[in-house]
């Protein structure tokens, strides 16, 4: 065979290596887990845990257990009078979402009963969830405008609100039949909003918490932690022994921090604590001019802890994903974790649990010390650094996600509007949305102030005492905490935390960079790119995404 | 006989006919004809086969290669009713190489140690000894002083990276690296056991048909199902080899925790995903083989080693060069291993340049997305063009 006839052979490759290496820019997906939310979990009283930071709940995502029947609409024979009561008919409302069954399974059951009411028509198209924001952008930065629809974290509302994506619901949404605006808890009408503006209608909220094994902590009188060194005792304390009864050797603590994953939520649930401790409006993430805190002790802090729980952790932590380390934490293998609401009601499915009743939550453990922001240290609590400190801690419940909304194309027709915003407000509202709540399936989390009411927790399967206590805590110390504080909001709110503040604790982790290499990288890091979207535009998105003047 | 010289039905009336000037229904006919025949022409009739395919290859890769050269020079922000493109130069690859992503693409710098000045003074070396035959070899051209010193260039830029970073003292290699690795080690064991099992499956051994099909099962399989295989196998707490691990004290010890273990982890599955590849067109090089040149070496006494050694292996060497350089091509870009097995980690010392790529895409981050890809291309066609200009011609030399 001479080389001449093999020149076809030769060249073959040569295009191939073109046509491919155009395609690898924009490569398949990857797993990521979206923070769905989920009902709360119980709790029995254990002798030591202090009344005063009850368990708290949060949210992230999951495969929700199968096994658990979705939840029965309170009005599923008759919509709500209002939302879901008008004629659509030949009205379609396309709605993009990620992949379920959460969050996916409410919009697609809600959407059957809306089409039946009104004689409209839903269609709900997923996608996976590393994928979504992606597919959103996309399509509403090209002008596709392929959804009516679009079902997101509230997190993204900086990204896509202030370019005129969004139809604007100020005038609408407080006053919608049957939505009940008023009963939304203030920090998810803020989390729906963007410079004053209503963009979204809620239908879940997610803040994380600490989640405990009551059974195992109780027993030995040891009280759930309320700052982060005592987070790391008690996970020493139980790393190792037997949590289970199985005769293996189990966790202190279980937290999933693989990369890609959801660990940079919880990471910033940690960070929060040190760095937040006016109130929301200060915020977690920048200082005057929008300087990144993250720079300073108060990072160097939540990093330490970090790397020091690995110790206590199972051995492939660094790259335990969310589906893996709510297993070991239902199968009874872990003493503590972070987490939001799922972890409430994953526990109570016994096809799924062995730690049935036996789990408890804890609003976010915080710090006696408050990042001064001026100095980049650490300083000692007190009623001027840290006035909502609980007993001397500064607690900053994180709203990691933000909770879902569904937000209307400003570009679709008027009709279509109108149906869509009426089919998420017949989703979100009371008689849909409080039985979706306490059901894991749904990856729904409360949002409401009705749903502060035990009743309905107690007929989901919680005990008086652990509705109470769950529901205090989740939406009473967290949720409308004054200190809550908020996800990052603004334009690529994505690739400063999730690419490139996750990349910098993941080689932190991994001993690739030092604890400062890693602060600087992020800071720099961050920097780079505020200088590349515009410094003013971001100092501004980011003072109306915490509600500051 | 060359087309060129076969004549058409029309040529035998193309006799001297009326003055142009006074056109008639023969010199319709003729005129006619001639169209039809220029139509017949090789050389229109080539232009008319060909471009189809190409204005399809344009619109498909000459496109978005450029499109997305453009993106990788610009930042792309969402904006009221749209999106904006800003030109912002070669700022996303001074980041990549000079900036914040750095650390990252190419890994963090320290001194070599003495296996990595060994290595990059070693390999300075030999790109002399071969720049310095080359010189002498009386075959000099402008055109391949060019090109070697533009492939010298490359390669010592890549020696002092290597030697900074994978043999630095306390350096760690970058997603470029980490990379390269897969490709050299894992195209190079998917060629070793490919023919191994190529060469057994040609021995008229009992089974022959069956195992033929086995070997093929795993490139049958979705890449993210192999991740996800490889993923619950080296899981240590609750994987099948855990009681293995128990047995052996490593019950504590995760294999994707640990940088070279992720990468390990990576690489094999790779191999076995891909070994069938490379397995089935040595099978068809092999079976498509002269065997009676063996069968000469045989009467002649030679060994059965040097039978393959000097006779088999040459000949399948043409095809061998091919598949190795499509698979490279391939391995550069992987994705779905490192994405789903270890997502890049522990940190980033299982990420791969297109999963780096996608972590920017990922995030909208488009302009950053385009110039990782983009230096992978640049990277890849320099691999690509130096193995087809260097190797493949050798190869086919040495099978005349």
């Amino acid at each position: 065979m001479s080389f001449a006839k093999n020149r076809f052979v030769i060249g073959l490759p040569i295009i191939a290596l073109i046509v491919g290496a155009c395609g690898s820019a924009a490569p398949t997906a990857a797993p990521t887990a979206p923070p769905v939310t989920a009902a709360p979990v119980t709790l029995p009283p254990v002798t030591a845990v202090p009344v005063t930071l009850a368990p708290v709940t949060a949210v992230p995502i999951t495969p929700a257990p199968e096994t658990v029947a979705p939840p029965t609409s309170e009005s599923s024979a008759s919509p709500a009078t209002s939302a879901g009561a008008k004629d659509f008919s030949g009205v379609t409302v396309n709605v993009v979402t990620f992949t379920g069954p959460p969050i996916a399974e409410p919009l697609q059951r809600h959407g059957a009963e809306w089409e039946k009411a009104t004689g409209g028509k839903i269609n709900v198209t997923t996608a996976p969830f590393s994928d979504l924001f992606q597919k959103e952008a996309t399509d509403l930065a090209t002008g596709t405008n392929s959804f009516t629809l679009y079902t997101m974290s509230s997190s993204w509302l900086g990204s896509f609100a202030g370019q005129g994506y969004f139809q604007d619901l100020t005038s609408l949404v407080p006053t919608y039949p049957g939505l009940q605006w008023d009963d939304v808890v203030p920090v998810m009408q803020s989390n729906s909003s963007f410079g004053g503006k209503i963009y979204a209608v809620p239908f879940d909220s997610d803040v994380l918490s600490v989640y405990y094994r009551t059974d195992i902590l109780g027993k030995d009188g040891v009280a759930p932690p309320k700052t982060w060194d005592e987070y790391l005792t008690i996970a020493k304390k139980y790393q190792g022994k037997d949590l289970n009864g199985d005769g293996t050797p189990d966790y202190g603590s279980c937290i999933e921090k693989a990369k890609g994953g959801v660990g940079t939520w919880q990471f910033n649930g940690v960070f929060s604590g040190f760095v937040q401790a006016l109130g929301t409006k200060q915020g977690t993430f920048f200082g005057d001019g929008l300087t990144p805190l993250v720079n300073n002790e108060a990072m160097g802090a939540a990093l330490d802890f970090w790397k020091a729980s690995s110790d206590f952790g199972p051995p492939a932590e660094i790259n335990l994903d969310q589906g893996t380390g709510r297993g070991l934490m239902t199968s009874g293998r872990c003493a503590l974790n972070i987490d939001w609401g799922d972890m409430g009601t994953l526990p109570l499915d016994p096809t799924v649990s062995k730690v049935k009743n036996v789990v408890g939550a804890v609003v976010m453990p915080g710090s006696s010390k408050i990042l001064d922001r001026a100095t980049g240290k650490l300083v000692p609590c007190d009623a001027t650094t840290c006035p909502n400190a609980v007993d001397g801690i500064n607690h900053a419940p994180f709203n990691a996600f933000g909770g879902w909304i569904g937000a209307i194309n400003a570009k679709a027709d008027p009709k279509a509007q109108a149906a869509a915003l009426d089919f998420i407000s017949y989703v979100s509202a009371p008689e849909q949305s409080n039985p979706d709540v306490t059901t894991g399936v749904t990856g729904e989390q409360p949002f409401r102030v009705s749903q502060q009411d035990p009743a309905l927790w107690i007929k989901a399967g919680m005990t008086a005492d652990v509705a109470k206590n769950f529901l205090d805590t989740y939406i009473g110390a967290s949720l409308n905490g004054p200190n809550a504080a908020l996800d990052l909001r603004i334009p690529q709110a994505n690739q400063y935390t999730n690419v490139l503040e996750d990349t910098a604790i993941a080689q932190f982790l991994a001993g690739e960079l030092t604890k400062d290499e890693a602060m600087k990288q992020i800071f720099d890091g961050w920097q780079a790119l505020t200088d590349q979207i515009g410094r003013d535009s971001q100092t501004a998105a980011y003072a109306a995404s915490i509600g500051a003047k | 006989m060359p087309p060129a010289s076969v004549p058409s039905n029309g040529t035998t009336h193309l006799t001297p006919g009326p003055a142009p000037s006074e056109p008639g229904p023969e010199q319709h006919a003729r005129d006619q004809a001639r169209s039809t025949d220029e139509w017949r022409n090789p050389r229109r009739a080539r232009n008319v086969f060909l471009w189809p395919a190409l204005l399809v290859v344009l619109l498909l890769a000459i496109f978005p290669l450029i499109a997305s050269l453009g993106l990788a020079l610009s930042n792309v922000q969402l904006a009221q009713g749209g999106f904006t493109i800003k030109f912002t130069g070669l700022a996303n690859f001074n980041n990549l190489l000079f900036g914040a992503e750095r650390n990252i693409f190419l890994g963090q710098f320290k001194p070599p140690t003495i296996l990595g000045w060994t290595t990059f003074i070693g390999g300075g070396l030999l790109m002399a000894y071969v720049l310095v035959r080359y010189l002498r070899s009386g075959r000099v051209s402008a055109l391949g002083i060019v090109g070697r010193a533009l492939g010298i260039a490359a390669l010592t830029a890549f020696l002092w990276m290597l030697a900074n970073t994978l043999l630095g003292d306390g350096g760690r290699p970058g997603t470029l690296t980490v990379t390269i690795l897969y490709v050299v080690l894992g195209t190079g064991l998917e060629y070793l056991i490919g023919l191994g099992l190529a060469w057994l499956t040609i021995q008229h051994l009992s089974g022959q048909r069956f195992f033929r099909v086995v070997f093929l099962l795993p490139i049958t399989i979705t890449p993210v199902g192999i991740a996800y295989m490889f993923r619950m196998l080296t899981d240590n707490q609750s994987g099948p080899f855990a009681p293995l691990f128990a047995a052996a004290g490593m019950s504590n010890f995760s294999v994707l925790g640990d940088p070279w273990g992720a990468r390990l982890a990576v690489i094999i599955g790779d191999v076995w995903q891909w070994t069938p590849f490379i397995f089935i067109v040595l099978l068809a090089g092999l079976e498509g083989r002269d065997i009676e040149t063996e069968e000469a070496g045989l009467v002649d006494g030679a060994g059965r080693w040097q039978i393959f050694r000097h006779i088999t292996l040459p000949m399948i060497i043409p095809v061998s060069a091919t598949v190795i350089l499509i698979r490279t091509i391939e391995a550069f870009k992987i994705i779905d291993l490192p994405s789903v097995l270890t997502g890049g980690g522990p940190g980033t010392a299982s990420e791969s340049v297109t999963l780096q790529a996608f972590q920017s895409w990922r995030a909208f981050n488009l302009g950053s997305s385009a110039a990782v890809a983009y230096s992978l291309l640049i990277v890849v066609t320099i691999v690509a063009t130096a193995y087809a200009r260097l190797v493949l011609p050798r190869t086919h030399r040495a099978n005349a």
